[in-house]
């Protein structure tokens, strides 16, 4: 204890304690309880629904699943020829489908497109069906408001993040670009952040897992940080023309530099001096 | 009255009596400019020249063309401690912490686009007017070679500030750098000085960019006006013009407000661009490393074509003598620039050599009076633009939702088949519009009054055609074709012999023919009438 001002002596009487023992019980009692708590969030979300008073959220989500999931992907979420299996893609693969619009699809396409939520799908309805799946086989669960706060982020190393693994697909601001054979990937402009979190983890559609051993946790609220403050950027040089790159200038340098000054060229030629 | 102020007359006689100069521009001050709207779209090439050369200036005096890494300090907060190329993070300063800065790189560059763009509308004009033919080859030619420099000089350009975009046009050019056989490792490591991307590119396309191919250009560009100043411009067919006189207003005054005032016009067309359009916004590509690449990744628009034909390109490869030759990168990085650049430069001379034209020529064609010229003009817009368009592929693909693998099967099958289509459409069009012509001169055009005979048919009265119009339509002339008449023994001539003579004989015959002659119709208003008969006895059974 070199330095602190604390001697060795010190704390070795207050080992000795009357209350210590007491202490220690309540700190062993208090970090078991809280690991606990941290590491089993499954049950917990259900218990704390009913400690609360409100309904069984993984009944509800049953409930829910049966009506509106279930006709594709089982009756017990065990997949079908036309939908896979639910059991183990977890609670972040539900938010993420179910909020975005994505899930119910709509129709057997390439790949399914974002599009406004059906009634239902309120966000009570998405937490009780997430848990309801979670519930099923584990899996990667909702990241909490504090995970994906972009104001606890760094944009620039998010932003290196960012180019070394997303824009290949998502444009280099997250605009969207082509796959094959009719898929694509989607802009990044409506994403919420726990979305765009959540796609990191479960790698929906085409996309793959970018899971917490390959980008950190930390990392990835980087990443979110840098991809929701370009993307409320206004851009300094008027307009972004669809921030996708030199196709849209070239598209514009004809139909509105040239054409306009086509016009002015017609214009000029076509003014002749009056005939005295 | 008239005579000026002596503080000018003095300067002037001084000036005049040592350079002769009173002389130069009373012949030259009053040099005949033709008033066709467009002769002016060179002039927009000229124009966004000179305000490159001008921004580009600007920006020279903050960018520093070098690879060193720094770390970004500057005040564009999500790169903030980022590691670049000083290049890169010069740009940005440009961008961000000079006064004016952003606007000078915008301006700077939508003139470069308009600049090639400009190049290309005067190059289509001269070529479909014909206004190539003798004694303007030369001219052509430089023209032609100041548009193959104009693209070096683009990519040079886009190159320079190092970001991720311009990172992934510099790995294409080493790609073809790379896949030129046998040669190809060497052109690239003396290119990069080393591996790519090595340290020295940067600076090295700076001089090119700044120095030596602006200097060519600018001299080229000297040369091209020179020219065009002592040949005189073409003129379109009509009233009083002649292979031998020029109508048109004179340089001074009248061309030159004319001419200053388009500049005005292309200087703000630009200047509202760089304002209002956002144009090659580097802080949002981020700084270039090899192994990041982005979607959406093209060149400016006058590359799109070279990279819609690598994007179409079937994957072939082939060992020769144990030698890789990347045919996937080599074809069409070489073939559509040769057939658009080789094929343009020698048209002048294939279509003499066809035709057997030594003439000089200084009234324009209109288009569709050499039908064949304008088809195969056409048949190579259509080539161009195919490739061009699928350059653009993946965001027609994402943005249209159309399956990526069908754009580019799309492209490998139109490129082929659609200049085919495009010529036959032209050319019935051409022919179309020239028997358009020959009924104008020869029926006159509707006046819109119809007439009842006293037989009870009607007909609608036909006038002349307006004198101007009459002339300018008058104006077509013959294309001429090679004679390939036997002679009495039935020897045909000596050049017709060979199976290339033969060919060209055919080619010249098929070139020249004239299928839709004019027929000036010497016509009273008696026989306009006969002509012009609507509803005559055989319609009306119709009904």
């Amino acid at each position: 204890m070199i330095g602190t001002g604390i001697s060795v002596n010190s704390i070795t009487a207050r080992r000795r304690h009357p209350l210590a023992r007491v202490a220690v019980v309540a700190l062993a009692l208090g970090l078991l309880g809280g690991g606990y708590a941290l590491a089993a969030p499954n049950g917990s979300t259900a218990d704390a629904a009913i400690a609360s008073g409100k309904a069984d959220d993984v009944a509800q989500g049953k409930s829910l699943f049966v009506a509106h999931c279930a006709s594709c992907h089982g009756m017990n979420a065990e997949g079908t020829k036309r939908a896979p299996t639910l059991i183990g893609v977890g609670a972040a693969s539900v938010d993420f489908q179910v909020s975005s619009g994505r899930m119910p699809a709509a129709d057997a396409g390439p790949q399914a497109p974002r599009k406004p939520r059906p009634e239902w799908a309120t966000d009570e309805a998405v937490n009780q069906l997430s848990a309801y799946v979670q519930s099923l086989g584990g899996g990667p669960t909702v990241p909490s408001a504090e995970q994906v706060d972009p104001a606890k982020g760094d944009p620039a190393k998010g932003g290196e993040l960012f180019r070394a693994n997303c824009i290949q697909c998502h444009n280099f601001v997250g605009a969207g670009g082509a796959l094959t054979y009719g898929k694509y990937a989607p802009s990044l402009n409506p994403s919420t952040p726990t979305q765009i979190y959540e796609a990191m983890i479960t790698g929906p559609q085409a996309m793959p897992v970018f899971n917490d051993s390959t980008i950190t946790p930390e990392q990835k609220r980087d990443m979110i940080a840098y991809i929701t403050h370009v993307r409320s950027q206004v851009d300094p040089g008027g307009s972004g023309l669809g921030r996708i790159g030199p196709v849209t200038e070239g598209l514009v340098a004809w139909v509105v530099g040239i054409s306009l000054l086509v016009l002015a060229s017609i214009w000029i030629t076509a003014k002749k001096r009056r005939a005295a | 009255m008239n005579a000026p102020p002596k503080a000018i007359a003095g300067v002037s006689t001084f000036v005049d009596d040592r350079i002769g100069a009173g002389n130069f521009l009373k012949r030259n001050m009053r040099k005949i400019f033709p008033d066709h709207w467009s002769f002016l779209l060179g002039e927009i090439a000229l124009y966004s020249f000179i305000i490159l050369l001008l921004t580009g200036t600007f920006l020279t005096f903050w960018f520093k063309p070098s690879m060193g890494e720094v770390p970004y300090t500057g005040s564009y907060a999500p790169l903030y401690g980022v590691h670049m190329s000083e290049a890169y993070a010069s740009t940005l300063h440009i961008s961000f912490d000079v006064r004016g800065g952003l606007l000078m790189r915008q301006i700077h560059h939508w003139a470069a686009l308009l600049f090639v763009a400009g190049m290309t509308v005067h190059m289509l004009r001269v070529f479909f007017t014909g206004a190539y033919r003798k004694p303007r080859e030369l001219n052509w030619i430089i023209g032609i070679l100041l548009l193959s420099l104009a693209l070096i000089e683009g990519l040079t350009g886009y190159s320079l500030p190092d970001d991720l975009l311009s990172g992934a046009g510099l790995r294409i050019t080493q790609g073809v750098a790379q896949s030129i056989p046998i040669v190809g490792t060497y052109v690239s490591f003396f290119l990069f000085g080393g591996e790519y991307p090595g340290h020295d590119i940067i600076s090295r396309f700076y001089t090119l960019h700044i120095l030596l191919i602006p200097g060519i250009l600018l001299a080229l560009i000297t040369a091209h006006m020179i020219l065009m100043w002592v040949q005189k411009h073409t003129q379109m067919p009509g009233k009083s013009r002649t292979e031998k006189n020029v109508v048109g207003a004179p340089f001074y005054p009248a061309f030159m407000i004319k001419s200053g005032a388009f500049f005005l016009f292309t200087f703000g067309i630009i200047a509202l661009l760089g304002t209002f359009a956002q144009i090659n916004p580097i802080w949002l590509f981020g700084p270039y490393t090899p192994a990041d690449i982005s979607a959406g990744s093209q060149p400016d628009w006058y590359m799109g074509f070279l990279e819609g034909a690598l994007r179409i390109m079937p994957a072939w490869e082939i060992n020769f003598l144990g030698h890789t030759v990347t045919l996937s990168v080599l074809i069409p990085a070489l073939v559509p620039l040769g057939i658009v650049m080789t094929g343009l430069a020698l048209y002048p001379f294939l279509e003499q050599w066809v035709t057997g034209d030594r003439r000089e020529h200084h009234i324009a064609d209109r288009p569709r009076n050499n039908p064949h010229r304008t088809s195969i003009g056409i048949a190579g817009i259509t080539f161009y633009g195919i490739l061009w368009l699928l350059g653009a592929n993946d965001e027609i693909s994402a943005n249209f939702h159309i399956d990526l693998y069908t754009t580019t099967w799309f492209g490998r099958i139109a490129v082929f088949v659609g200049p085919a289509i495009a010529y036959w459409i032209t050319y019935r069009i051409c022919i179309g519009l020239q028997r358009k012509d020959a009924e104008v001169l020869s029926h006159g055009v509707e006046s819109g009054v119809i007439k009842r005979m006293p037989n009870g048919q009607y007909i609608e009265i036909h006038t002349p055609p307006a004198e101007d119009i009459a002339e300018h339509i008058r104006g077509k002339k013959e294309i001429p074709v090679l004679t390939s008449a036997e002679d009495g023994e039935g020897i045909p001539p000596k050049s017709a012999r060979t199976a290339l003579g033969r060919l060209r004989t055919k080619m010249s015959e098929a070139y020249g023919t004239d299928h839709v002659p004019l027929t000036d119709g010497h016509h009273d208003g008696h026989h306009e009438e006969e002509h012009a008969g609507v509803g005559t006895g055989d319609r009306k059974e119709l009904h």
